[in-house]
């Protein structure tokens, strides 16, 4: 083995296997590559099977795609969770203390931590919502924070995800097909169950139901319906929560409640796990030539007769320029430092980093403060003279509309492409679920890849994968070798 | 459950015993379409299944002959016409995965791998196969497997709820509406009078309403005798051991909408309605419709047929 | 001046709807510049009024009909006794610190060409500036009095060379924003004499906040500041937060839309 430029982490800096992975890799010099092959070709076949597809926005004619999978696990020791677990739990509460002041008494800009701008003409603030509170001031119900890893117990958020994250099917979906396949891996390892992410979601979400709920709060999962990108996800979710999947027209409000339609008349909701954005959610509202969104629930919501999870307005907290005041959030909140550490990251609004990033373009990564998806970003070193120089014309324009950050050395983890075995950058995004009894972290996330040599964009609308995250107790990690 | 759900479960039904249908009448029609000219009535052999499928109109707004490849093509492949083969089984596939939650895994998964073969085959028609009449067969065959497959699923593996009943409900308006149809179409040759007029011309006709509804042995274990047009009336529309006849279409309507009714606890004129068809059905003798007319009591069956499903949509879809 | 007003939308439906919800924002507060002296609102169908006030201090009422609905009468009625503030708008209620209006809201999004208005608007302060503009609009644009006449953007409106009023508010917040000025709009009614030619008086106009003064109304469709003979209702980024009714229905068609509106000066009459 030579060494590497970036961390693996299945093989460090290339020196030796690190003893987490002993059984893996075991296993994969045990297993010849048409083995490999045929193991992928069956998980392909599962997840086609059972439907697990994803809309691409701008797909000509195969709209439903496969993300795909990569049949190598990727392992974190029990201790390097518990680390990530106290910090995760630590920014979520910070999150929606954040939400709750900036909605309410604004402390924070009296206290000038934040430049006020940055929350009044943020797109994501809703003015609907100030003075509002939402039941046990949980405001980010189900968050997904993206982590990056850059060396041994090295790792750090690169993104907050607190308006409706998606992936989790993928993390539960992957432990299955796993399992089915490959039960002798299993055996070598003593793994953290995901399995009881549905429980502790519906727990969660009946937690934060009105008051004036009577007896088991009805909870019910909206979506914007099978053409969205996630409809897979919304499917999926609501089957294992055992709750009604339903759209827009399937409600109505009626003296500031909620309804939906059934063959047996009208059934009040109490809890409505909304995978529609805000501008959707209620045309006489927001947006008003929406039909995917309730007539009147804003109204519902602002009477407490119905709780939408996440909150309506969360998605000031994960804009970018906000990310980048984590730590001072954090810190005002909780009066701790933060214990995830954030990507350094320069905020073009400010003239001296936008001087800085206009002059390393090439070296950097530049975001614009409101996107996703790894839309509407530029990757420095992977660009071409032209893709900077336009891009460059985008960020002069508007300049406080971006932040950039180094181009991170992101760990690499083994995966199996087209027919051998190479290291390809990866990701990780716990879920973070909160409700009235406090925060929960279900063990391990989304491991997300990018499948390309060399890329660093794991998301899935820009041809990223995903692997089977395995938490695993510390001790476990020597039998295997 | 929502409302929503159960008219996706519905019409999902409804969708897959078209196709079904759609598949057995072409099946029927090239048959008769490859008899010796002086063994057949006038031709217009697939104008009458175009009627029999009610796609006649639609056909002439695309086409101006119905050709056996026109037909054939319009019934099976074609995007344009929402009632060919391919659309049902799209839509039925779109109406599966709005409410995947509802279904089993079973269910989903036949109506799933039905049409991602579809797709393939569709493929491979570009490239020049599945385009003549012979070829077609093949084609038939899988859409009446997916039929068979996904009907078989939701027999075996549903829950017996609300979902599992206007699942049925949707499979026996259909299947009714159907039977009804090719009844319509064929009435000329199944008025008694007829054996004198047509005589053994007739034969292939009949033989074909049987071969179309897959009653060609039921008939013989009915009747214990040659076929006879009233006996074949008889056999659609008053038997109830026959699974496509009206008779039995409206046993089950009327089971499955009372144990709706009893389970939500409210009966409604859906139920008043669906009751009084099976009366009139059970009421009836070949030789009283004979008298009243087979084509009038055929025409009023159907609006009778659709009455039932604005009547079950009003209750329990739309309120 | 005392200002008496009778607001009454009548909606009649081909097919009458199932049902229908709406959402009003018909409900005046006091500030410096108005008081009122009595106000009510009247659904003629089988429902509940709901009261609530929103995020930014108006007062919002919602109801839902349950049908079959042919025919819906919404009316507002009330007096309001005004005073002459010279556009000044004090002491109303403020939710909000001024820059929260700098922000973008999807009907006051400056283009191109509102953006070159906006820099062409000469002065030696903003408020020399908003005035510039004013004028600039009144003389420009011409002012649609067709009560059926929607609400546009301000882009489109300004490219058509006419705007309702509240057309007209939207191109001056568009360009009051584009200069830095937190702007918002205002919904409201006006009690103009016989003579004026127009025949509606459900108004909008804008407010711009100028640190020294605070806020102030533009009437640009006027091209005046607010008088007495202005009602303020409900203010908001755009028209969406503030108009008087929005609303939806479930099943039906054929809507048409009669809108009866009374503003007199009761004092004088």
């Amino acid at each position: 083995m030579s060494k590497t430029r970036f961390f693996d982490e299945m093989n460090g800096y290339g020196e030796t296997t690190r003893a987490l992975y002993a059984g893996v890799a075991d296993w994969l010099k045990k297993t010849p590559a048409d083995i490999l092959a045929t193991r992928r070709a069956q998980a392909e076949l599962m997840f086609r099977r059972i439907g697990i597809t994803f809309a691409v926005y701008g797909g000509n004619d195969d709209t439903e795609r496969l993300i795909p999978f990569d049949i190598i696990p990727r392992i974190v020791s029990q201790s390097e969770w518990s680390a990530l677990e106290i910090g995760l739990v630590q920014r979520v509460n910070a999150l929606n203390m954040f939400l709750s002041d900036i909605y309410g008494a604004r402390e924070i800009l009296k206290a000038g931590v934040l430049p006020p701008d940055i929350i009044y003409r943020n797109a994501y603030f809703r003015p609907e919502m100030a003075g509002r509170r939402v039941p046990h001031d949980v405001w980010v119900h189900i968050a997904g924070i993206d982590l990056v890893r850059t060396g041994e117990g090295e790792f750090f958020v690169l993104e907050d995800n607190a308006r409706t994250p998606s992936g989790v099917s993928y993390m539960l979906e992957n432990r299955e097909v796993m399992m089915r396949l490959m039960p002798d891996l299993f055996s070598a390892y003593r793994i953290a169950p995901v399995d009881n992410y549905a429980d502790a979601l519906l727990a969660a979400l009946r937690s934060v139901a009105p008051t004036a709920a009577r007896g088991e709060p009805t909870v019910v999962l909206l979506t914007p319906g099978q053409y969205n990108s996630a409809y897979y996800e919304h499917s999926f979710l609501a089957d294992r929560l055992g709750i009604e999947l339903v759209e827009g027209h399937d409600l109505s409000v009626r003296e500031e409640v909620v309804y939906m339609k059934t063959t047996q008349g009208p059934k009040r909701v109490d809890v409505i796990y909304r995978r529609v954005d805000d501008d959707w959610i209620d045309p006489l509202s927001f947006n008003p030539d929406s039909a995917l969104g309730v007539p009147g629930l804003m109204n519902a919501y602002y009477a407490g007769n119905v709780t939408i999870t996440n909150a309506v307005g969360t998605g000031v907290a994960d804009d970018k320029a906000i990310y980048s005041y984590m730590p001072e959030i954090v810190k005002f909140y909780t009066g701790q430092e933060a214990k995830l550490g954030n990507v350094q990251t320069w905020r073009c609004r400010e003239p001296d980093a936008y001087k800085y990033v206009r002059e390393h373009l090439d070296e950097l990564v530049v975001k614009e403060v409101n996107g996703s998806g790894g839309y509407g970003m530029l990757v420095g070193p992977h660009a071409t003279r032209a893709d900077i120089d336009e891009f460059a014309k985008r960020l002069d324009a508007d300049p406080a509309n971006y932040i950039a950050q180094p181009t991170l050395a992101l760990s690499t983890c083994p995966a199996f492409v087209d027919d051998s075995i190479a290291p390809r950058h990866v990701d990780l995004r716990p879920f973070v679920l909160t409700g009235a009894n406090g925060v929960h972290v279900v063990p391990g996330g989304l491991t997300r890849v990018a499948m390309r040599a060399g890329s660093l964009v794991v998301n899935s609308s820009q041809g990223g994968g995903t692997k089977d995250t395995w938490i695993i107790e510390d001790t476990n990690s020597n039998e295997g070798a | 459950m929502l409302a929503r759900t159960a008219e996706n479960l519905y019409w999902l039904a409804r969708y897959i015993e078209r196709a079904d249908f759609t598949a057995r009448i072409i099946e029927v029609t090239a048959r008769l379409a490859a008899l010796p000219q002086n063994y057949r009535r006038s031709g217009g052999e697939w104008e009458s299944a175009l009627a029999a499928v009610g796609a006649l109109n639609s056909f002439k707004a695309s086409f101006s002959e119905a050709t056996e490849s026109n037909v054939v093509f319009f019934l099976t492949f074609d995007e344009a016409n929402p009632s060919s083969i391919r659309r049902c089984l799209e839509q039925a596939r779109i109406n599966a995965r709005t409410i995947r939650t509802a279904l089993t895994a079973e269910m989903w998964q036949s109506i799933n791998a039905g049409w991602l073969e579809l797709k393939a085959m569709e493929e491979k028609r570009r490239g020049g196969e599945y385009s003549g009449a012979d070829s077609i067969q093949p084609f038939l065959e899988f859409v009446k497997a997916v039929s068979l497959d996904f009907d078989g699923s939701s027999y075996r593996t549903m829950l017996r709820n609300d979902a599992y009943w206007f699942n049925r409900i949707g499979l026996y308006c259909e299947r009714a509406d159907n039977t009804a149809r090719l009844m319509d179409v064929k009435y000329n040759v199944l008025l008694p009078k007829t054996e004198e007029v047509g005589g053994s011309l007739d034969y292939f006709q009949w033989t074909a309403i049987l071969r179309a509804v897959s009653a060609q042995t039921a008939y013989h274990w009915v009747y214990r005798e040659s076929v006879k047009p009233w006996l074949i009336a008889d056999l659609l529309i008053l038997r109830k051991e026959m699974p496509r006849s009206l008779a039995y279409c409206y046993d089950g309507l009327t089971r499955f909408l009372d144990s709706l009714g009893k389970a939500y606890g409210k009966q409604g004129l859906a139920q008043r309605h669906a009751r009084n068809i099976l009366r009139r059905i059970d009421s009836a003798s070949m030789e009283s419709i004979f008298q009243q007319g087979l084509h009038e009591f055929v025409t009023k069956f159907i609006e009778d047929n659709n009455r039932l499903g604005a009547l079950i949509a009003e209750q329990y879809l739309h309120h | 001046m005392r200002i008496r007003i009778q607001y009454e939308t009548v909606y009649t439906y081909a097919t009458p709807p199932r049902s229908v919800i709406q959402v009003l924002r018909m409900t005046p507060r006091n500030h410096e510049g108005q008081h009122v002296i009595d106000w009510r609102l009247d659904i003629d169908a089988n429902c509940i009024l709901k009261a609530s006030e929103d995020g930014f201090g108006n007062l919002v009422h919602t109801f839902t009909a349950m049908g079959p609905i042919p025919q819906l009468i919404v009316s507002a009625e009330g007096e309001v006794e005004t005073f002459d503030t010279s556009g000044f708008v004090r002491n109303a209620i403020e939710r909000f610190p001024p820059e929260l209006y700098l922000r973008q809201s999807p009907l006051a999004i400056a283009d191109e060409r509102l953006k070159a208005l906006a820099t062409s608007m000469e002065g030696d302060s903003d408020h020399a500036r908003l005035h510039a503009l004013l004028d600039t609009l009144h003389e420009k644009l011409d002012f649609d009095t067709d009560p059926t006449h929607g609400v546009t953007t301000a882009a489109r409106a300004y490219a058509a060379g006419a705007a309702v009023a509240a057309d007209f508010a939207h191109i001056f917040i568009a360009c009051a924003r584009e200069m830095n000025v937190p702007a918002r709009f205002v919904s409201g009614h006006i009690a103009l004499p016989e003579d004026s030619g127009v025949r509606h008086a459900a108004h909008a106009w804008a407010e711009a906040y100028i640190p020294d003064y605070g806020w102030i109304g533009f009437d640009p469709a006027l091209g005046k500041c607010p008088e007495e003979s202005h009602v303020r209702v409900a203010c908001a980024l755009d028209h969406l937060g503030a108009a008087p009714v929005r609303g939806a229905q479930t099943g039906g068609d054929g809507e048409a839309l009669d809108v009866r509106i009374n503003v007199v000066d009761s004092q004088n009459q």
